[in-house]
């Protein structure tokens, strides 16, 4: 299998919503309010970068936070929900 | 500041404003080239030479995405019958809403869908009568419909897009659910909602013919969790619970101004689409009104928001923030008073009406005729199951 570059699946649209002030995933019937820092790494998913590589940019914005241990996981189950391919 | 608001003022600015709205129902028009018995659009249809232009659907969405509007849906009728569809979508689009087009995929073409998607149109919903060529012909009110729409299916999936199925289930559809099912894994969609008929608009004038029989309902949700299993991973299948078998009342889009509104192609905003139907809403238009006064200060949206509008039994019922007394169309249609417990809950002293439409003998099936309408000469064409 190729490496995976994750990006929104079809349909999908990550924004910041300025009204409410936090960023969203828009679904087709769905609306997600992305809590913590979410919204900053699937940013990062724009199918360019592989996991490796958005693990290495956010580690060194924030060089204290477990990025290695819970981020892959984190991309992993929201490509099983079917919000990133 | 005025000491004294005109008394249609609303709330005084500085009153506290009710939370954004989240989503839009845009209503492009009410030209439709099918004739569903089920359809709940409102009895009076707006003229075409009423719909609101293509710039005021773009000041529309760009006042609705300042109010905090992120979500669309385009609807009609059918909104395939505007020819400025597209730069309706690229309006959405632009002021960064996602766009969803509700469909009934007729007259649907790969150039048209292209166009679409190049504006920033999101996904596709495509509404399904029946699983049987003929039958949904027939409920649909138009020969070939149903091959059209399987060709719909293909294009949008072509194109990408996330497509889901609509079906409106009734006493006629019912018995073929399995069939419907399968339609979802044969066209490429990702998820099926299968939504039990409401009574306003036509559908309560042909309640007698739709409402399915006890027996036939559970034998669906059987075939639901059933097919659930079966699909899981695949495809989504939704299942709106009809609200007339179990006694309870369901939230009508999810409280009355308060995650959603809609504007009807003339330019009418109501809080739920079969809200013009209600006597004395006199709902506010964007052709009179900034969108912000309509959601935060209008009368018609503060009327029956939360719950201090609630009578008895639903002023001192536990469940009054869960489903905010259920639906005020169905309440007015089924006892005549907008604010009254909707009559599908056990608690509503109109509770017998329900159960008197649900336990009534089912009528033959063969002797489906076409829906009767108010105000049009009545069919005198009478069409037979095959
Ligand atoms: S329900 Fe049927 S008749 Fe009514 S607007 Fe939809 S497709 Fe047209
Ligand atoms: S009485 Fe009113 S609030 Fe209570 S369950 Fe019935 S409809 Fe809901």
């Amino acid at each position: 299998m190729t490496t995976w570059r994750p990006g929104p699946a079809p349909g999908v649209l990550l924004r910041a919503d300025r009204v409410r002030g936090v960023d969203l995933l828009l679904l087709p019937e769905r609306v997600v309010v992305l809590e913590g820092s979410a919204g900053e790494v699937l940013r990062l998913c724009d199918g360019t970068r592989d996991v490796p590589q958005i693990v290495r940019e956010l580690t060194a914005r924030h060089p204290d936070a477990p990025i290695a241990d819970e981020v892959p996981a984190f991309l992993d189950r929201v490509r099983k929900e079917g919000w990133l391919r | 500041m005025t000491p004294h608001p005109a008394p249609d003022d609303g709330p005084a600015p500085g009153a506290m404003a009710p939370p954004p709205p989240w989503a839009l129902l845009a209503e492009l028009t009410h030209a439709c080239p099918l004739h569903c018995t089920y359809c709940s659009n409102p009895l009076e249809l707006a003229a075409r030479s009423t719909e609101l232009t293509l710039p005021e659907w773009q000041d529309t969405f760009r006042q609705a995405a300042d109010l905090g509007v992120v979500s669309a849906h385009l609807s009609g009728g059918e909104p395939l019958l505007r020819a400025d569809l597209t730069e309706i979508v690229a309006a959405a689009d632009g002021a960064g809403i996602h766009t969803q087009l509700i469909t009934s995929g007729v007259g649907l073409t790969r150039e048209r869908l292209a166009a679409l998607t190049g504006a920033g149109l999101r996904s596709v919903q495509l509404s399904v009568q029946h699983a049987d060529a003929a039958a949904g012909d027939r409920i649909a009110g138009r020969r070939r419909a149903h091959t059209e729409k399987e060709r719909a299916a293909a294009l949008v999936t072509d194109a990408g897009l996330p497509l889901g199925l609509n079906v409106v289930l009734h006493r006629h559809n019912l018995a073929a659910l399995d069939a419907l099912i399968d339609l979802a894994p044969a066209w490429g969609a990702g998820r099926i909602e299968l939504a039990n008929t409401q009574f306003y608009g036509w559908a309560l004038l042909n309640k007698a013919e739709l409402l399915p029989t006890r027996a036939q309902l559970a034998e669906a949700e059987e075939t639901v969790r059933r097919r659930r299993r079966e699909l899981d991973g695949r495809v989504e299948v939704i299942w709106v619970v009809p609200d007339h078998f179990d006694g309870t009342a369901k939230p009508c889009m999810g409280g009355w101004g308060a995650v959603s509104l809609t504007v009807t192609p003339d330019g009418t905003v109501l809080p739920c689409p079969a809200a013009a139907a209600l006597p004395g809403l006199d709902p506010p238009g964007v052709r009179d009104r900034p969108l912000r006064w309509i959601w935060e200060r209008s009368p018609a949206f503060a009327r029956y928001r939360g719950t201090d509008w609630m009578r008895e039994p639903c002023r001192s019922c536990a469940l009054r923030e869960r489903d905010f007394g259920g639906c005020r169309c169905q309440a007015y249609a089924l006892t005549g008073d907008a604010a009254a417990t909707d009559p599908a809950c056990r608690h509503s002293p109109h509770h017998t009406v329900i159960r008197d439409l649900v336990d009534a003998p089912a009528p033959p099936s063969r002797a489906l005729g076409r829906p009767r309408r108010p105000g049009r000469p009545s069919p005198s064409r009478r069409v037979e199951n095959p």
